[in-house]
């Protein structure tokens, strides 16, 4: 299966994606894991846990939001589903489950990662943050103001995902291109199409991020 | 009767002003609690047991192991020994368990036997359908061979366009908690206010003892209107647990399946016309599935009426899931098999299509509309000094190309009842069971009341998605906007001459001789003799006002109609090395009559088009011959665009006095039609040869190129 590029000079040659995409390094697992730039998610693959638990349930702690929480869960329960079955945090949105929408976003020790993807045994001593956690004083993060003056959001399902897809890659990247905000969050899907506003949105939380506020 | 008429353009003051969507803080925080997101107190998750054949008869089905699972508390079958299934995902059975993981687990243990039968899951192939398709019988009108013999150039070209998929990002389903002889129904749907009914008519459960409430829906674009098959298992499962709520929504490769899907369409065409332009004739042999029970029939030709036509359409019956209504159903697939033939015959002609679809402008419904916007987009696109004849585009690999495409919808309001409460302490509240798709229907019907009232939008506190409010219809056919609109202007008029004769003594005026403006009532045009909104509303004592509006939807008073028309461009360039099309820009020209809020219109015009740049370049449903099963039911080969993949895109809102003056008329549907088209044609203008079907994937646009060469 081929893909379209997001290059944008009309004339230069179309290149397949590569850099910080994290849906390209999803693709490219398949084909070959060892050959790949942008390692996301090696880290947490090669940082898992020795031992074995279950398959009962077993009792897990997880940091969210800078809280330790605790619940008790069969070690197959992927991070989204810890989220919103046993933890009521229905942010993050199950919508592929296979690591391909980015409905489901979280960071994690500072890395995006889909949370269908992690399991929650495997998050256990991680610093996760959700969106839940982005308003906590009640004061909406730059990133979810941006999206609401730029209208980047209609049935909103996936907006939550985008929103910490676009957190953590700002937190990374404080003063991107319009090219550079496409790779990055080229691992994030909408079904109604408000990327011309996520388009806009993320390049003025760059700006608003990038003057101290709230950042 | 009260002046219900929209206030003149030039006096407005919320309506027609780009305003931030009112529940965007909710969505971009996460807080917004979609059906999905509830989980309610006791609640049990559901799974599904679905087919995995495509045509088969149930032999057995032994539930047995998965009823002793430690936490499963019902199971249910659904199709039975002896039932014929037809498509890939028919619900089999359904477990209830006290988490999602064992209810999953549960149907793995549920041993069903199948007698495995002949399918067919293909249909572009008319030739191996056989039996399973049904000719409609011949059209004709005019006389189609004197104007084919008569004609200076004529084409005859092949076009298809495939199934595909809606896949709303939140899965369709529910929670239901059905306890004693009452029912709590929280669905994620695009009719709270109908969808109660269709459970109650299948429960056998008096509608009454039925209540629905939905705050937010992610993604329906007409696959969410009925309570479904699931729905009604949710229920029963519930019933079998004691009561306790229960939650079943489709995984994705089921929503994929069986959650709708967008018919296919696929035509032999022939096109006789005169070397100006002029189009004199049209034949077409078509076919479309739109699943087991056939359907898909485009209205073709599309938009343009030609005066001499003959048409053949087949319905194609396969065994794969069903069709529903697919954001502006069947003209997705009528703009494709006409517009692309029409660039075809201009090609054929060596006639720019601007000029060609502008030359015969006369044979639409709307001639002057047209015309004025395929100006504008000609504007906007710099198609003058863009356009080349086709395939001219120069030496090099990447080939630049620009097309276009016309689209016409209704979009009429819908029956709509609104309620409106003035409180004595100064509290508005408005009432109406309708609900906002991510349309800006929330957004929408507070700009209006404010608008009436004479209030900032944060005065105005409003209530939809419960089906205990005054009803709306369903959110389909773009009928929403006109709907609430309507009655909410009604609705707010009433409830404001009411509080007009309760202050009319105090202001010593005839009630008939006030306005509301900025926050006040006072005497038309004198600021000097007012009362604040608050002072005026202690007049009301200790009763609140409550007054209904309606919209009538045969007859809206002039407050909504139904007809808009659609021009759009596309700028592309292809790698004949790679085949790979890339977007550099689409122009979106459109009329919509009134626009209450042009910033979530824009947005519904953007979105329009991107899923337009999906269908256009990479989505399609796969089936596999042999299998019978649907190779692509996930999201990585089920392809979306992202946001790298869009280019450009320029929407011009075509507000002009005279669209004004027809009222509000629904924008969903009309711009997601004609963006498909206008980039195949600018495939075909870039490369110099027709890739007949969509989506353009590097492997067609690459046969098509070989083809030429050949």
């Amino acid at each position: 299966m081929s893909k379209v590029s997001s290059k944008k000079n009309p004339d230069a040659p179309i290149k397949p994606k590569n850099g910080f995409s994290r849906r390209g390094f999803i693709r490219g697992v398949g084909i070959s894991s060892g050959a790949l730039g942008s390692g996301l998610l090696q880290s947490t693959a090669t940082a898992a846990p020795a031992g074995t638990a279950g398959p009962g349930a077993v009792p897990v702690t997880l940091k969210i939001n800078g809280k330790p929480l605790n619940l008790t869960i069969e070690p197959r329960v992927t991070l989204v589903d810890a989220l919103r079955n046993y933890l009521d945090h229905t942010g993050a949105k199950k919508v592929c489950d296979r690591a391909t929408c980015g409905a489901c976003t979280v960071i994690m020790d500072g890395r995006v990662v889909y949370s269908c993807t992690v399991l929650a045994i495997d998050a256990q001593g991680k610093d996760i943050q959700t969106i839940e956690g982005l308003a906590a004083n009640g004061k909406l993060h730059p990133v979810s103001a941006a999206f609401v003056n730029h209208d980047a959001q209609q049935c909103g399902y996936c907006t939550p995902g985008f929103v910490m897809a676009a957190k953590g890659f700002l937190d990374k990247h404080r003063n991107p291109t319009l090219e550079d905000v496409e790779t990055g969050l080229g691992g994030n899907l909408c079904r109604c199409g408000t990327y011309v506003g996520v388009r806009k949105a993320v390049l003025e939380a760059a700006k608003e991020m990038r003057g101290g506020r709230n950042a | 009767m009260p002046d219900y008429s929209w206030p003149p353009m030039e006096k407005r003051k919320m309506i027609g002003k780009a305003t931030k969507r009112l529940d965007g803080p909710m969505k971009s925080t996460g807080r917004a609690k979609y059906a999905t997101d509830l989980n309610q107190k006791d609640l049990l998750h559901a799974a599904l047991l679905t087919s995995p054949h495509a045509h088969a008869r149930v032999v057995s089905v032994d539930t047995s192991a998965a009823e002793k699972i430690p936490g499963v508390t019902a199971v249910r079958v659904l199709s039975g020994p002896g039932t014929e299934i037809q498509w890939q995902g028919t619900e089999i059975a359904a477990v209830a368990a006290t988490t999602e993981e064992v209810a999953i687990d549960a149907t793995t243990k549920i041993k069903v036997q199948y007698e495995i039968l002949p399918h067919l899951v293909k249909e572009e192939d008319l030739a191996k359908a056989g039996p399973r398709a049904k000719a409609a019988g011949e059209q004709t009108k005019g006389d189609p061979d004197k104007a084919f013999q008569e004609a200076e150039a004529t084409i005859d070209g092949y076009y298809g366009i495939p199934v595909i998929t809606h896949c709303c990002l939140e899965p369709h389903g529910q929670s239901i908690e059905w306890k004693g002889d009452h029912v709590n129904f929280w669905p994620s749907t695009q009719n709270v206010s109908g969808i109660g009914g269709d459970l109650s008519q299948n429960l056998k459960v008096p509608a009454t003892n039925i209540h629905v409430t939905m705050q937010y829906v992610g993604g329906g674009f007409g696959s969410k209107f009925g309570a479904d098959r699931w729905g009604v298992e949710c229920a029963q499962l519930s019933k079998a647990s004691g009561g306790r709520p229960v939650k079943l929504f489709l995984d994705r490769a089921t929503e994929l399946m069986i959650g709708g899907n967008r018919p296919s369409a696929y035509a032999k065409v022939k096109v006789a016309g005169m070397k100006d332009g002029t189009i004199t004739g049209w034949q077409s042999e078509s076919w479309a599935t739109g699943g087991f029970g056939g359907g898909g029939s485009p209205p073709l030709p599309y938009v343009f009426d030609v005066p001499n036509q003959r048409k053949n359409h087949t319905a194609v019956s396969i065994n794969a899931g069903g069709q529903r209504a697919w954001r502006a159903p069947n003209h997705q697939q009528a703009c494709y098999l006409t517009c692309t033939a029409i660039e075809d015959f201009a090609a054929q002609i060596k006639m720019d299509p601007l000029e060609v679809f502008d030359k015969n402008a006369g044979l639409t419904q709307r001639a002057d509309v047209y015309r004025a916007q395929l100006a504008k987009g000609a504007e906007l696109i710099d198609w003058k000094k863009k356009w080349h004849q086709r395939g001219d585009s120069g030496s090099g690999n990447i080939k630049r190309g620009l097309g276009l495409a016309v689209h016409t919808w209704g979009g009429g309001g819908h029956n709509s009842q609104c309620r409106t409460n003035i409180h004595p302490d100064g509290t508005v509240e408005l009432e109406l069971c309708s609900q906002d798709l991510g349309t800006g229907t929330r957004t929408i019907i507070t700009q209006v009341a404010a608008e009436t009232l004479g209030l900032p939008m944060g005065a105005i506190t409003l209530k939809i998605g419960d089906s205990s409010l005054p009803p709306s219809g369903p959110s389909g056919g773009s009928t929403t906007v006109g709907g609430v609109s309507s009655s909410t202007r009604k609705s707010t008029v009433n409830a404001l001459e009411k509080l007009f004769e309760a202050v009319a003594p105090s202001l010593g005026s005839p009630a008939d001789q006030l306005e509301a403006v900025d926050g006040r009532i006072q005497v038309k045009g004198n600021s000097a003799k007012s009362l604040t909104w608050k002072a005026a509303c202690q007049k009301l004592g200790v009763n609140k006002i409550s007054e209904m509006g309606a919209n009538d939807q045969r007859n809206p008073g002039g407050l909504n109609s139904s007809g808009v028309g659609g021009v759009q461009m596309a700028d592309v360039s292809v790698d004949i090395e790679t085949g790979i099309v890339r977007m550099n820009k689409m122009v979106a020209v459109q009329d919509m009559g009134l626009v209450i809020n042009p910033k979530t219109a824009e947005s519904q015009i953007h979105g329009a088009c991107i899923m337009g740049i999906c269908a256009a370049l990479m989505e399609e449903r796969i089936m596999d011959e042999q299998t019978g099963r649907m190779l692509n039911a996930e999201m990585e080969f089920n392809k979306l665009a992202g946001i790298g993949d869009i280019g450009e895109i320029v929407a011009h809102l075509d507000i002009t006095p005279e669209h004004d003056k027809r009222g509000v008329i629904g924008l969903g549907e009309p711009p997601a039609i004609s963006t498909i088209t206008a980039i195949a044609n600018a495939v075909a203008n870039a490369i110099g040869v027709r890739v007949t079907n969509v989506p353009l994937t590097p492997n067609r646009v690459l046969e098509a190129l070989e083809k030429r060469s050949a």
